[in-house]
């Protein structure tokens, strides 16, 4: 009886009958957890490996959980590669990348939601316009313009034509556009210019739209790995991206370091995520479709 | 007021220099950038230019090359097969998840967090616990294999398997993005859709191919122009996994423009490759409007 009772409890914990429903409803969750573990296979066996030592890897079947886990690997890492060098390099683009981007996206979505200004409409649309050309098209003449500026391999080419962005323009217009004009003739009443409301009102109203721009253009400009594998070669100036690829080509046998440094390499974009998740949807959700 | 000249109102002009103090720093970016390179990139690719000796006037060669090059003719069906391979079965899962998430269940914010750990995952990083994945000696998916009784597969060192490969942890990596606005857009349709639906004694299935389907028709669309656009411009993974091969197996459009430009240094043919593959999108994603305008209900 009491066993029965258990277990009435505990189908009812998991929200589980024994009816069509309550059995659709188990699948659904075995469907749902089959599919996660499949997605963090990958990041789990990642972490395994860069535990293990080397002769351990090639034993089957898979030990998931190393017995001695070997730490020193992360270490091993910094002594093989200038890892330390290609991780302070990203930290400083990102940063400034992503600062920059932030304050050309938020002047000019407040021009082309507040200001009245001829040919607005038209500037805006071409900006919209070239948002669907790949990224490839410009590739080569935007390497050119590094090389006439003779910025190649230098910190400026890493930087500077990542600060602009029409999808940033686009996506704080989109939201200035939502505050309310009443908001900006109050401050006018007070005697403030466009630079006071645009940093008085628009910028302090729009966190989540400014806290989805952060987040994409930290994580876009992290990953980044095309523009960086052309404009630089010195060992001094490469990304982590441009670093492991080339630390792949030297040390392909060595999967235990491969992966630690891939644990490395991922490490500070997954904590934002995982901190910062709610901005990702919303992020989606402002850009994606409506309705 | 006329159109462009000093409007008498002096609020509109104190508005215009504010304007360019506010678009100034956006808007030299742009042109220098984006629009300036968009432009020389077509220029570029009427000449032949190595970058040592002075760029020459080649007229339409570059492209005329590039119709007669049995490589971009590979590439290109590499690009095709790629995204053949990842959108749609990207999209068919990606919804399925989406309905599964959408429904009144547990865990919801902790699933939809895990299945889009892939997508901020950066590339390179990623791509090399995959290439570990596939090791054919010792990787998981070989291991799986040899438990359930197949061959190990070489996954990545055969003509064969190579492209598959780059397909499989593709459709991995994207999964999430496309569930994320799925489930945006089934959080869009009116519950008293299927409330009246459910009156008439509609079933799962007719609910969903009645309601759900047609309701999520833009967003469909959305997800299907955005993924092949960007399973068009597919570069990190092939770049770390295959490098493009076995004997260009694996090499797409990204790839090649990146050897040619990069690698032999032919600018011009680059170029012309890049507008091709511009071409080749747009015409993707023309054929993918007139479909839609056929098939799209809009409320």
């Amino acid at each position: 009886m009491s066993s029965d009772g258990d277990t009435v409890a505990r189908a009812r914990l998991f929200n589980l009958r024994i009816t069509p429903v309550g059995m659709a409803r188990g699948l659904l969750y075995l469907v749902l957890i089959a599919g996660a573990a499949l997605a963090l296979v990958p990041f789990v066996w990642m972490v395994s490996t860069s535990l293990k030592r080397l002769p351990e890897v090639a034993r089957w079947p898979i030990q998931w959980i190393p017995s001695d886990p070997q730490w020193q690997n992360y270490a091993t890492v910094f002594s093989h590669v200038p890892f330390l060098r290609f991780y302070a390099n990203t930290a400083f683009v990102t940063l400034l990348r992503t600062s920059g981007l932030l304050v050309t996206s938020c002047m000019a979505g407040y021009a082309f939601a507040r200001l009245r200004f001829p040919g607005r409409d038209a500037i805006f649309l071409i900006y919209l316009g070239t948002m669907m050309v790949p990224g490839q098209v410009t590739l080569i003449p935007r390497f050119i313009t590094m090389r006439l500026l003779t910025w190649i391999d230098t910190y400026q080419a890493l930087i500077v034509p990542g600060v602009f962005s029409a999808f940033g323009v686009f996506l704080m217009r989109q939201f200035f556009m939502g505050i309310p004009r009443s908001l900006d003739d109050a401050a006018i009443l007070d005697g403030a210019n466009h630079f006071d409301i645009f940093r008085r009102v628009c910028v302090p109203l729009s966190t989540p739209a400014i806290a989805t721009l952060i987040i994409f253009a930290f994580v876009g400009s992290w990953n980044d790995f095309l523009w960086p594998l052309v404009i630089t070669n010195s060992v001094e100036k490469l990304v982590l991206s441009v670093g492991l690829s080339h630390f792949q080509d030297l040390y392909y046998t060595e999967w235990t370091l491969l992966m630690a440094a891939s644990v490395m390499a991922m490490a500070p974009v997954l904590a934002i995520y995982v901190l910062a998740q709610r901005y990702f949807v919303q992020g989606i959700a402002l850009t994606g479709i409506k309705g | 007021m006329t159109a462009y000249g000093q409007p008498a109102n002096p609020m509109l002009r104190s508005e215009r220099r504010w304007a360019l103090f506010f678009l100034a720093p956006s808007l030299i970016g742009f042109l220098a950038f984006t629009l300036l390179p968009v432009v020389t990139s077509l220029g570029l690719s009427f000449v032949k230019w190595n970058l040592i000796r002075p760029p020459e006037f080649a007229g339409v060669d570059n492209y005329v090359r590039a119709l007669r090059d049995p490589m971009f003719w590979r590439v290109l069906k590499n690009t095709a097969v790629y995204a053949l391979g990842t959108v749609p079965s990207a999209m068919v899962l990606s919804l399925a998840l989406a309905l599964a998430l959408n429904q009144k269940i547990r865990g919801v914010t902790l699933f939809r967090g895990l299945y889009y750990l892939p997508v901020v995952a950066p590339m390179v990083a990623v791509t090399m616990v995959w290439r570990w994945l596939y090791n054919a000696n010792f990787g998981v998916i070989n291991y799986v294999l040899s438990l359930v009784g197949l061959p190990a597969v070489p996954w990545l060192t055969s003509t064969r398997w190579a492209l598959p490969s780059v397909i499989i942890m593709s459709v991995w990596k994207s999964l999430g993005s496309g569930m994320v606005i799925y489930l945006a857009g089934l959080q869009g349709i009116p519950q008293h859709l299927y409330d009246a639906a459910a009156v008439d004694g509609a079933n799962a299935w007719q609910r969903f191919r009645h309601i759900t389907l047609p309701m999520l028709a833009t967003t469909t669309f959305f997800v299907m122009v955005t993924s092949v656009i960007s399973s068009f411009q597919v570069f990190g993974q092939i770049f770390v996994l295959t490098r493009g091969g076995p004997a260009n197996a694996s090499s797409t459009m990204v790839y090649y423009i990146y050897q040619n430009g990069f690698q032999s240094f032919r600018m011009g043919y680059a170029s012309a490759l890049s507008w091709l593959l511009f071409a080749a999108v747009f015409v993707f994603t023309l054929i993918q409007f007139g479909a839609q305008r056929e098939r799209v209900f809009y409320e």
